[in-house]
């Protein structure tokens, strides 16, 4: 048991070490948020530069712009790189779902078309997958593609969905659509590939509670695609859309925000009961204990799943708990952090409040984290199904015609 | 990264495993359970000690196997589940661990190999009543060599015939190991949450004793002793927990209510997916303490506090959980899930209860803190 890399990860370290300290920037862009200009200019330049050293998508094959890597050395890489003051990615969705979506079902054609500019960050790619009468049940999606009856086997697409990330600066998406509603839902389903600057579709940023707006409405009216934009068979775009879940990338980095080596920072200067400070109030103390045990946990169950992937193994279903954990963690220390400041702790200026404002904005964050990606709740049903292999629930719909559905909010 | 346990370590756990399945079943650990004036399951300690068990991680100098800690983790990881009802933790975690930090070699030569033979049982006796005991608090003591005063609880103390016992020497704390075979020593057997695991309380009278250790360092070479001792016991922790997770996924999927069985409801699944975090998190954490336990690590400190904490919540919560998932069956004294909520307790607290761990840990961040700064 130790911590160190194979003699061959050791290597491929050196290697990667040498390349970025070569190639990547010296500094941060003033704005890495990939939304404004510069920063998006500076997170395509970067990405080229990965993709003309074989290092965009190094689990790829050498003929799609990777380099026939192992999991391992993306992760080694990702590790490396993320010690450089490198801009945002705005391409993880795109090159880590969608793509190897439309690498696994597209023709060659359409692969060869979209694959490069891809890589090399040219193009920028949505996944359209939640709607507003279905976040956790995707396959409830009401979006629906008819044919157009002129013989052109083309399709309509109309409706819309919602929670589209990067949909604002994005050139392409996938999108998964009804195509038959007089089938169980699951059954009626297709994927397809288009263009998002199509004029019938709309993309509007969503007014987020935290104020900010990382997430789209999208709007189709009327938008026509070609049968060929198609992936996988009509009335299986369930299927399809569990090789592009599959596909999400190895997740390697924790919750980010301040956590509780912040937290102890500020309560070393923050005045408590009769003057002391609130690094000595036993509660806080041993929440921070809770916090640092937890985050350990989450440290070195990555570095088990490191460790599996390293012996060339599927990880264990251990990598489940990340989200489970930090968000909830995230939540509850940034609350218990403001809740210390006392009637101080409502102001959040971030000329005023310690950290920026750091806390405050988690606390109006984490309710979105602990819901984007899989709820608390769904993300329970999974380890419980997937993990524990416990039985699904007693699925209502499940051999009802879609049309028949009953339907809410 | 290598992270795991190596393919030699698993097979010793699975051995371990199944040797325990044939030796101690709970119908075995309720011969200890049942019967008060049984204080542990004498036969098993003998087949653990010609397992080469007791002397896992003592050298072969010594009478040992000389394998390592990572060796002596996964064996206590499989006693944790089978809730074995020996004096393992007391005299391989904290009596020997003690003597093989700190012993001079005299104590060593003579100590060691009878542990490795099974030939003594060991104690730890530091508590002297409620609550967190203090350098400061501390009553029993010691002077031209003999011990006076009272331990209680002291685990396995009416079986042990040595302990490692904290007292005062010329007003500060000492580690001293008592031989408690002689006359000087009465023992008086103690009634604890969990019968399988017995306690009694010592009253020392001019007994002899040895100091272990640098005099007046005795509070120090304690929590080093109980740094060793907390990454172990978080594996039987973890073990513990695993096994309350299984019997709780076992029995939701035999048992039906309202035509379907339990496991299918969510608040069920719920639950079990609660437990399966805690006991990764445990887990994880146990690995890192093993790692720190068996290079000697800086970091061994903060990294056993965190281990104990994680194990001490994830087997509380299991075993808690696993009784609910039963629902009134798993009240009786019929069924297991009691033996593991009673060691639940048992574990928690025999080393520190977790707040205690809770508090030396932020001091240790406190101070990394401080220094970062």
């Amino acid at each position: 048991m130790d911590f160190n890399d194979t003699p061959e990860e050791a290597a491929y370290r050196a290697q990667v070490r040498d390349w970025l300290a070569a190639n990547a920037p010296k500094k941060r862009e003033a704005s890495s948020d990939p939304e404004g200009g510069d920063g998006m200019a500076a997170s395509k330049a970067w990405q080229a530069k990965k993709a003309a050293a074989g290092y965009a998508c190094i689990t790829w094959p050498k003929e799609w712009g990777g380099q026939g890597g192992t999991p391992v050395q993306q992760v080694i890489f990702n590790q490396e790189e993320a010690k450089h003051p490198i801009p945002g990615n705005p391409f993880q969705i795109g090159l880590g779902m969608c793509l190897p979506t439309v690498m696994t079902f597209a023709d060659e054609e359409t692969k060869k078309r979209f694959v490069g500019p891809a890589i090399r960050g040219e193009e920028i790619w949505s996944q359209l997958f939640s709607e507003p009468s279905g976040g956790s049940d995707v396959a409830a999606s009401r979006t629906k593609a008819e044919r157009v009856d002129d013989g052109s086997g083309d399709w309509v697409i109309n409706g819309q969905k919602v929670w589209t990330t990067g949909a604002q600066f994005s050139d392409y998406g996938i999108v998964i659509v009804r195509t038959n509603p007089d089938v169980p839902k699951h059954k009626g389903l297709t994927m397809f590939w288009l263009d998002l600057k199509d004029p019938g579709v709309e993309v509007k940023p969503i007014h987020q509670m935290s104020g900010g707006s990382g997430f789209n409405e999208v709007f189709f009216t009327n938008v026509r695609v070609k049968d060929s934009q198609r992936l996988g068979a009509e009335g299986e775009g369930w299927k399809v859309s569990l090789v592009t879940l599959m596909n999400e990338r190895l997740a390697v980095g924790g919750a980010s925000g301040a956590g509780w080596s912040q937290f102890m920072d500020v309560a070393r200067k923050t005045p408590s009961h009769d003057g002391a400070t609130a690094l000595t109030d036993q509660a806080l103390r041993e929440k921070l204990a809770d916090w640092y045990v937890q985050a350990e946990g989450l440290k070195h169950t990555r570095n088990r799943t490191m460790t599996a992937l390293s012996r060339g193994q599927t990880p264990g279903p251990e990598s489940s708990i990340g989200k489970i954990i930090s968000a909830v963690q995230m939540q509850d220390l940034a609350n218990t952090a403001i809740e210390m400041l006392d009637q101080y702790g409502i102001i959040n200026d971030p000329d005023l409040a310690p950290l920026h404002g750091a806390f405050h904005s988690s606390v109006m964050f984490a309710p979105g984290l602990r819901i984007a990606g899989g709820t608390d709740e769904i993300l329970r049903n999974i380890i419980a199904e997937r993990v524990l292999g416990l039985p699904g629930d007693i699925r209502v719909d499940k051999d009802v015609p879609f049309k028949d559905m009953p339907t809410g909010r | 990264m290598n992270f795991d346990f190596s393919d030699d370590q698993k097979f010793l756990k699975n051995e371990a495993r199944k040797f325990l399945q044939a030796n101690c079943p709970t119908s075995q650990v309720r011969k200890v359970l049942d019967d008060d004036g049984k204080a542990y399951d004498a036969d098993l300690w003998k087949q653990v000690a010609a397992q080469g068990w007791l002397g896992a991680a003592i050298p072969e100098a010594h009478g040992g196997l000389g394998l390592g800690h990572l060796e002596l983790c996964v064996i206590a990881e499989e006693l944790g589940r089978a809730v074995a009802p020996i004096p393992f933790a007391s005299t391989v975690y904290f009596l020997a661990e003690a003597i093989m930090l700190a012993g001079s070699d005299e104590q060593k030569a003579e100590l060691l190999p009878k542990i490795a033979a099974g030939e003594v049982i060991g104690a730890v006796a530091t508590s002297e009543g409620p609550g967190v005991l203090t350098p400061a608090a501390l009553q029993a003591s010691v002077s031209d060599g003999k011990l006076t005063g009272v331990k209680v609880p002291v685990t396995d103390g009416d079986i042990a015939t040595v302990a490692l016992v904290l007292a005062k020497e010329n007003g500060k704390p000492g580690l001293f190991i008592a031989d408690l075979t002689g006359g000087t020593v009465s023992r008086e057997v103690v009634k604890t949450l969990d019968p399988t695991r017995d306690a009694a309380k010592l009253t020392f009278k001019d007994t002899p004793v040895r100091r272990i250790g640098a005099a007046g360092e005795g509070f120090e070479l304690l929590e080093q002793v109980f740094d060793r001792a907390a990454v172990l016991l978080a594996f039987e922790q973890t073990g513990g927990a695993d096994r309350c997770l299984e019997m709780a996924k076992e029995y939701a999927l035999e048992r039906y209510a309202f035509g379907r069985v339990i496991a299918s409801y969510q608040a069920i699944k719920h639950k079990l997916a609660d437990m399966y975090v805690k006991n990764e998190l445990s887990r994880s954490n146990a690995y890192y303490g093993a790692w720190a336990l068996n290079t000697n690590a800086p970091e061994l400190p903060v990294a056993a506090s965190a281990a104990r904490i994680a194990a001490s919540e994830a087997f509380w919560f299991a075993s808690k959980e696993n009784i609910q998932t039963h629902g009134g069956i798993g009240f009786t004294w019929e069924m297991d899930c009691h033996l593991y909520y009673r060691r639940s307790r048992q574990l928690s607290l025999v080393a520190g209860a977790p707040r205690v761990w809770k508090e030396r840990l932020v001091s240790h961040l406190e101070r990394r803190n401080v220094e970062a700064a």
